[in-house]
C-alpha cells in the first residue's frame, strides 16, 4: 500500500513513452533438459553501465522442471483506472508461471532489481484445485487483479476440459478462480489482451498440451488440429461474444496485440504458419458497429533451402517457413515487430495504416538455413523469438528460444542462450546494438524479457494519448 | 468523486460535451447512494422518543464502518465488475461501498434535532415528511457541492493541466477517510451523550 500511485504508472501510451528509460532488462531462463533449476536473470540495462549487458543478479528456483516461458507484473498503469478509485498499488512483484510443472512462483523487486527474490510459491496442487486449469502462461495487470491464462484444462494431460483464464489477488497472490462465466466455444487458449475502456478481451489459440509438450506434433499441424480462432470477449461480463475463424490452414494464431491507446479499436495477431503454403502471416483485426473483424494484412514467404541445412522435420519441404512465433506493437501503435524465428528475421512494420502494414525495418540474425552471425560477429543460434520493445520505442529486445522441446526439432545444433537488442531509426529502421550481447550460465535457454517500469506488452492504459 | 471518469469520457470521445454529459449520472448514482443510506434514519426520527438512541447508534454506526475501512484496506474488486459505461451505477456503488453517505447521517440528525423540537405535538405522517424533505435536502446539498468541486477539477484536468496530474494529483486517502469517519462520528456521540444528561 502506497500514499501516491507507482510512479511507472501512467495514464496514457503518451505518458508512458516519455518517463525515464529502462534501466534493467528480467529474462527468463530455463534448463531444456531439466537438469538444472530455471531462473529469472536481472541485466543491466543502462548505457554507459560498466556491467551493461551483463547479468547482475540471478533468482535461481528451488526446483526443477518448471519450464518458464512468459511471465508478468502484479500491477501495471491499468491501476490508474478511473473506475477502480484505487491506485495504489505496486509494480513490484513478478509473477512466473512454470508451463510444464504449473508451479507459480511471486518474484520481489523491490528495494533494488539487483536484490530480487523469492517471495511466494504457489504450487501445482493448488492451482488445479482451484481452477481446474493448468499449465499457466501469460500475465496481465487489470481490473479485477492478476489474469493468467493457462494452456491446458485439468487432469494428467491437461485435456480433462478445456483450458482459460483465472484471476489472483494482486496483494496477496491468492488464486480466487476461474475469470469466464460463459466461455462459448472457446476450448483452446494461448494469449489474451484486452481494451480496458471500450470493455473487451481477446484470446488465440495454441493447442493442448500433449500438441506441444514432447514437440510439435506434424501430423496434427498437417491436418491443421492445432487452434486457429480469435475468440472477443465481454470483458467486465466475463462472457464470450465472437469467434473469428482464421481458416483452419492459419495454424497456431499465437500473440494478441491491441493498440495500446484504448481510442484504437483494433489490434494485431501473428500466425504461426500456413500448411498451404508454409507462409506466416499478420492479421488485423479491429471492432465495427459493435462487431469485430479480421483480415490477413501481411505475409512472410517460407524460403527454399537445400536439404541438408534442414532438420528432419522440414527435409520433405525443401524450405524453411519463417515461423511467426512473437510480434510487438510499440507504444506509439506505429511500428510492429515480427519475429521470424524459423528464417532468422526480426521484421519491422509501420502500422500506422493497421491495415495495410508496410515493411520498413529487418535485421537478419540466426535461421535454420540461414545461420547469419550478429553484426559483432559473434554466432546466434536460433532465430529472434520473445521480442520486447522500450517504452520509448527506441530499443528493441530478443531472444532466441521458443519451448525446449521444438527447439530441438527446429534447432537440432541446440539453442544456447542469447539475448540481442537493436536501435530503432527515429523514423523506422532497425539496426543490431554491437554492445547488447548478453551471455547466459551454460545449459540455459532464454526466454521472455520484461523491462523495468513496463513495457510494450504489459501496461494498459484507461486514458487516451490525444491532447486537446 | 468520480471526476477522472469525466476527464476520461472527454477525452475517449473528443468532445467536452461528454466529460459534462458524464457528470449527471455521476450526480445521479451519488445521489442515490446517499439517499438510500440516509432514508431509513428519516423514517426511524419518526419515532420521537427513540431520537436519543437513534442518533448514538446512527453515531456507533458511523465510527465502525471507519473502524472497517481503516482496518480492511484491501484493493476493491469488487467495483471491477461495473462496466466503463455505467457511471451512475458505480457512482450509486461507491458512495455506499466508501460511506459517503453515511458520513452524513450524524449531520443530517443533527439538523433534524433542531428542526422538530416540539416533535412530541406533531404526527407521525408530518414528521416523516419533514424529515424526508430534509434528507432529501441534504443529499442534494452534499452532491451539489461534490460535483461542482469534481466537475471544475475535471475540466481543469482536461483543458489545461493534462493527464499527467491524473497519476500525480492521486493520494491514498483512505486511512484519512476511515479517520475522518471515526472522528465525525465522534462528535456526534460525544454531542448527543453531552446534551443526554
Amino acid at each position: 500500500m502506497t500514499m501516491r500511485p507507482d510512479p511507472t504508472f501512467h495514464a496514457s501510451p503518451k505518458l508512458a513513452m516519455e518517463a525515464p528509460p529502462e534501466n534493467f532488462a528480467y529474462t527468463l531462463l530455463l534448463s531444456p533438459d531439466f537438469s538444472k533449476p530455471d531462473a529469472l536473470a536481472v541485466i543491466d540495462a543502462k548505457p554507459g553501465s560498466p556491467t551493461f549487458s551483463q547479468i547482475v543478479h540471478t533468482v535461481t528456483m528451488p526446483n526443477k522442471g518448471d519450464e518458464f516461458h512468459h511471465f508478468g507484473w502484479n500491477a501495471c498503469s491499468s491501476a490508474l483506472s478511473p473506475l477502480s478509485g484505487h491506485a495504489f498499488l505496486e509494480r513490484r512483484y513478478l509473477i512466473i508461471p512454470g508451463l510444464r510443472s504449473s508451479r507459480i512462483y511471486i518474484i520481489d523487486t523491490k528495494p533494488d532489481p539487483t536484490q530480487a527474490r523469492i517471495h511466494k510459491i504457489i504450487e501445482p496442487e493448488e492451482v488445479f484445485k482451484k481452477t481446474g486449469y493448468s499449465r499457466p502462461h501469460t500475465i496481465h495487470c487489470g481490473p479485477e487483479g492478476i489474469y493468467v491464462s493457462t494452456l491446458g484444462g485439468a487432469g494428467k494431460d491437461g485435456t480433462d476440459g478445456p483450458p482459460g483464464i483465472f484471476i489472483m489477488d494482486c496483494e496477496t497472490f491468492e488464486i480466487l478462480g476461474r475469470w469466464e462465466i460463459d466461455r462459448g466455444p472457446q476450448k483452446l487458449h494461448y494469449d489474451f489482451w484486452w481494451n480496458l475502456p471500450r470493455d473487451y478481451m481477446v484470446s488465440s489459440e495454441w493447442g493442448l498440451p500433449p500438441q506441444f509438450e514432447n514437440g510439435i506434433v506434424p501430423e496434427d499441424l498437417l491436418s491443421n488440429k492445432y487452434g486457429h480462432c480469435l475468440h472477443f470477449w465481454d470483458l467486465r461480463e466475463r462472457r464470450h461474444v465472437q469467434t473469428i475463424d482464421l481458416g483452419a490452414n492459419h495454424q497456431m494464431a499465437l500473440e494478441v496485440r491491441p493498440a495500446h491507446d484504448p481510442i484504437r479499436e483494433h489490434g494485431f495477431c501473428g500466425v504461426v504458419v500456413d500448411t498451404t503454403n508454409l507462409e506466416g502471416s499478420i492479421w488485423t483485426w479491429w471492432r465495427e458497429n459493435g462487431k469485430f473483424h479480421a483480415e490477413k494484412t501481411a505475409v512472410i514467404p517460407a524460403e527454399p533451402a537445400p536439404k541438408e541445412q534442414l532438420p528432419p522435420l522440414l527435409q520433405g519441404f525443401g524450405a524453411v517457413p519463417p515461423l511467426v512465433t512473437d510480434i510487438d506493437l510499440s507504444m506509439d501503435d506505429r511500428f510492429l515487430y515480427v519475429a521470424c524465428w524459423g528464417t532468422g528475421e526480426m521484421r519491422q512494420y509501420d502500422v500506422t495504416d493497421p491495415r495495410k502494414p508496410k515493411l520498413a525495418g529487418s535485421v537478419h540474425i540466426g535461421g535454420i538455413a540461414r545461420r547469419t552471425p550478429h553484426s559483432n560477429g559473434k554466432a546466434f543460434a536460433g532465430g529472434p523469438q520473445m521480442v520486447e520493445i522500450s517504452r520509448d520505442g527506441k530499443r528493441v529486445y530478443w531472444t532466441n528460444s521458443l519451448y525446449s522441446s521444438w527447439d530441438n526439432q527446429f534447432y537440432p545444433g541446440g539453442v544456447p542462450g542469447a539475448e540481442v537488442m537493436a536501435n530503432v531509426g527515429s523514423n523506422g529502421g532497425l539496426e543490431l546494438d554491437k554492445d547488447y550481447c548478453v551471455s547466459f550460465p551454460e545449459g540455459y535457454r532464454a526466454h521472455q524479457i520484461r523491462l523495468e517500469g513496463g513495457d510494450c506488452s504489459t501496461d494498459s492504459f484507461c486514458y487516451p494519448s490525444v491532447r486537446i | 468523486m468520480g471526476w477522472p471518469l469525466a476527464v476520461s469520457a472527454g477525452l475517449m470521445e473528443k468532445r467536452p460535451g461528454a466529460l459534462f454529459a458524464a457528470l449527471w449520472p455521476l450526480s445521479a448514482g451519488h445521489l442515490a447512494g446517499t439517499f438510500l443510506v440516509l432514508l431509513p434514519f428519516a423514517l426511524l426520527l419518526a419515532l420521537a422518543e427513540w431520537q436519543r438512541p437513534i442518533q448514538v447508534a446512527a453515531s456507533l454506526l458511523v465510527i465502525g464502518f471507519g473502524v472497517f475501512r481503516l482496518l480492511n484496506r484491501r484493493h476493491p474488486r469488487a467495483l471491477a465488475r461495473i462496466r466503463p459505461s455505467q457511471l451512475s451505477l458505480w457512482s450509486f456503488a461507491i458512495a455506499i461501498a466508501h460511506g459517503a453517505g453515511l458520513m452524513l447521517v450524524p449531520i443530517y440528525l443533527g439538523l433534524c434535532q433542531t428542526l422538530d423540537m416540539d416533535a412530541g405535538h406533531q404526527a407521525a405522517g408530518a414528521l416523516i415528511g419533514a424529515n424526508l424533505g430534509m434528507a432529501v435536502l441534504v443529499a442534494i446539498v452534499h452532491v451539489a457541492a461534490m460535483v461542482a468541486a469534481g466537475g471544475f477539477l475535471a475540466w481543469l484536468v482536461y483543458r489545461y493541466l493534462g493527464l499527467k496530474l491524473v497519476a500525480r494529483s492521486w493520494f491514498n486517502l483512505d486511512a484519512s477517510w476511515a479517520v475522518s469517519l471515526i472522528l465525525v462520528g465522534a462528535v456526534a456521540l460525544a454531542f448527543n451523550l453531552v446534551s443526554w444528561h
